[in-house]
C-alpha cells in the first residue's frame, strides 16, 4: 500500500495524551474525594464531616498520578513524538483559557463565603470543586479540538 | 462564533507529486509534528502565515499553489 494513505490515522501527539491524563486524574482524584467525604459524614451534617485530610491527599495523589502516568505513557512508546509545536501550544492556550474562568468563579465565591462568614468546610470545598472543574473543562476543551478542528472565530 | 474555516489545500496531492513524500517527512522539514500536518492536510487546523510559506517552500511552489481561500481569484482578476 502506497506510504502517502495513512492520513487519517488517529495518533497523539504527547500533549494530547497529557491533556486526556489529566482529565482522567482530575476526575478521578475529585470523584474519590467526594466519596470519602460523603462516606464520612455518615448521616451528620456534611459540614461537620472530617474533610482535610482526604482533600490534601486528593489533591497530593493527584499531582503524583499525573506524574507517573505521563512519565509511564512516554516509556509505554519510546519512539512517539515527544515534539511540542505551535498547534499545540494554541491548544494548550485555548484549553487553559477555558478552565481559568472556573479557577477565578471559585476565588470570588470563596471571598464571598468568607466574608459572609461561611464555614470552612463549604469555602475549601467550593475552591476545590472549581479547581476540578478548571482542569475538567480546559483538557476537555484540549481534546476536542485536538480530536476535531481548531475553532475559528 | 466558531465557524469552519474556508482555506482549502493540495498538501496531499502535492505530497503525492514529490516522490510520495511522507507526512512525517514533510512535518520533519517545517518543525511540526505529523498529527499537526494531518490537521493541515483535512482543513482541520488553519496554519501560521509561516508554516504556509515553509509548507510551499518545501514543494517549491507559490503560496497560491498550496492554499485557496474561496472569492481570492476572482477578488485578483
Amino acid at each position: 500500500m502506497s506510504k502517502i494513505l495513512y492520513i487519517t490515522e488517529k495518533v497523539m501527539t504527547l500533549e494530547e495524551k497529557r491533556a486526556w491524563i489529566r482529565l482522567v486524574v482530575a476526575v478521578a482524584a475529585y470523584g474519590g474525594y467526594v466519596v470519602v467525604v460523603l462516606g464520612r459524614a455518615a448521616g451528620r451534617p456534611l459540614a461537620e464531616a472530617p474533610y482535610a485530610a482526604a482533600l490534601l491527599w486528593s489533591v497530593g495523589a493527584a499531582i503524583v498520578a499525573a506524574i507517573v502516568a505521563e512519565v509511564v505513557a512516554g516509556a509505554v512508546n519510546p519512539k512517539a513524538s515527544r515534539a511540542k509545536d505551535v498547534r499545540d501550544r494554541e491548544i494548550g492556550r485555548l484549553g487553559d483559557h477555558v478552565g481559568q474562568s472556573f479557577v477565578t468563579i471559585g476565588a470570588v465565591a470563596a471571598m464571598l463565603m468568607a466574608v459572609a462568614g461561611w464555614d470552612r468546610f463549604w469555602i475549601a470545598n467550593v475552591i476545590y470543586l472549581c479547581f476540578a472543574l478548571s482542569a475538567v473543562l480546559g483538557n476537555v476543551t484540549k481534546v476536542i479540538v485536538y480530536r476535531g478542528s481548531f475553532p475559528q472565530w | 462564533m466558531v465557524k469552519p474555516t474556508r482555506v482549502t489545500n493540495r498538501i496531499r496531492a502535492l505530497r503525492f507529486a514529490h516522490d510520495e513524500m511522507t507526512q512525517a517527512e514533510l512535518a520533519e522539514r517545517i518543525g511540526v509534528t505529523r498529527q499537526t500536518v494531518i490537521a493541515i492536510e483535512q482543513g482541520r487546523y488553519s496554519p501560521s502565515l509561516e508554516i504556509a510559506f515553509q509548507i510551499a517552500h518545501v514543494f517549491k511552489v507559490p503560496l497560491e499553489e498550496v492554499f485557496h481561500y474561496p472569492g481570492s481569484q476572482e477578488e485578483t482578476t
